[in-house]
């Protein structure tokens, strides 16, 4: 799908920057774009391995563990199809953890063992209503710090470049909420019963 | 909405200070691993920047030859109705899309808008609130056989609605 995009954007540029005369901002526009994008990434450089610096040694004090006890519960409640002592638990709780510190090196695998483990128990090759639930949490995944856009924003010059933390927390996670309440509705109108 | 900048300050050093307390209380050799795990941030950064330069060129373009202000122009009828600001239609539009893309359409409308305009921190909380619904859902399906995802993308793309609402209404509530 990006291919299309990014194919379109360059091809609707080159004619409208023809059609409205302005095709010497647009070839000064590639220079410009080639050099911001650069700088972009190394602002972003610092912070990036600042956290994950960080994250690493959350992981190895396996806070996800500790942090893994406190939403087990809500979690059972989420997904009463599938066993208290499973390893697909497990791996769901140690997914949604560390996407909630941040770590995203570590997120994905735990989340990808996580599909794993429930296809092993899915006889269909429709999405379980486990997995379909798991993959809308993960879209909507609620993070603690969003570090990138903290970070671009101090970038730009902000005058406190966290203001949005709480924005960011109420604003996913209603919309998380908002997955969750959708998923099991749909679950209960029987055309998506399995 | 001053309290609110207040606590918004100390969020990251308490964290910072838990995460070290953790590991020296774990007994780890907490700056060995802090080097360890840094090192994959950078090798993130570094494959980052072609990804970015090809997503910002291509925006850079757009934006340049007048495209981007016809875009907005043409959503405008749409986003006034509801009230939100048409500059940031695109990211609502690339977000559940690619993560990159719309970093990048961050940035450009932290640098057009300044980071401490409605429209720049409007964007900020958008982008800080979802995950990129398509890659997400691509790659944890491709580990599976599963054919058949029902609804999981029009709920996931529906919460991005949400989310673009959401963010909308709450930015008003602290930023105006």
């Amino acid at each position: 799908m990006l291919n299309y995009i990014w194919a379109a954007l360059i091809v609707i540029s080159v004619v409208v920057g023809f059609v409205s005369g302005r095709t010497a901002e647009v070839s000064a526009g590639i220079l410009e774009s080639a050099k911001t994008a650069v700088n972009v990434v190394i602002g972003l450089t610092g912070m990036m391995c600042f956290w994950t610096g960080m994250s690493a040694i959350l992981e190895k004090s396996s806070a996800v563990k500790s942090l893994s006890e406190i939403i087990e519960p809500v979690i059972n409640l989420l997904f009463p199809k599938i066993k208290k002592e499973s390893k697909a638990k497990e791996k769901i709780v140690m997914n949604i953890c560390a996407n909630v510190l941040g770590m995203g090196n570590a997120a994905t695998p735990l989340g990808l063992e996580a599909m794993k483990e429930l296809d092993r128990i899915n006889p269909s090759t429709d999405a379980s209503s486990s997995m379909r639930l798991f993959i809308v949490i993960n879209t909507c995944s609620f993070q603690l710090i969003p570090t990138s856009v903290i970070t671009l924003r101090h970038n730009a010059g902000a005058a406190n470049p966290y203001d949005i933390i709480i924005p960011v927390w109420i604003t996913s996670f209603l919309t998380l909420l908002f997955g969750i309440l959708l998923c099991k509705l749909l679950d209960r109108s029987r055309r998506f019963e399995i | 909405m001053n309290v609110i900048n207040r606590i918004s300050l100390y969020v990251v050093p308490v964290i910072l200070m838990t995460t070290v307390s953790i590991g020296l209380y774990k007994n780890i050799k907490v700056f060995e691993i802090f080097l360890q795990g840094a090192k994959t941030g950078l090798d993130t950064a570094v494959r980052l920047v072609p990804t970015l330069v090809g997503l910002i060129v291509a925006i850079g373009m757009f934006r340049a030859s007048g495209a981007m202000e016809l875009f907005v122009y043409a959503l405008s009828p749409i986003t006034g109705k509801i009230g939100i600001p048409a500059e940031v239609m695109p990211l609502a539009i690339l977000k559940p899309i690619s993560g990159a893309g719309s970093l990048t359409l961050v940035s450009s409308v932290l640098k057009e808008n300044g980071p401490d305009s409605f429209i720049g921190r409007l964007a900020c909380v958008m982008m800080g609130s979802t995950e990129t619904t398509f890659y997400v859902t691509a790659v944890y399906f491709g580990v599976t056989k599963v054919k058949n995802t029902g609804y999981v993308i029009p709920v996931a793309l529906a919460a991005d609605v949400v989310c673009v609402l959401l963010s909308f209404l709450i930015c008003r509530l602290f930023f105006i």
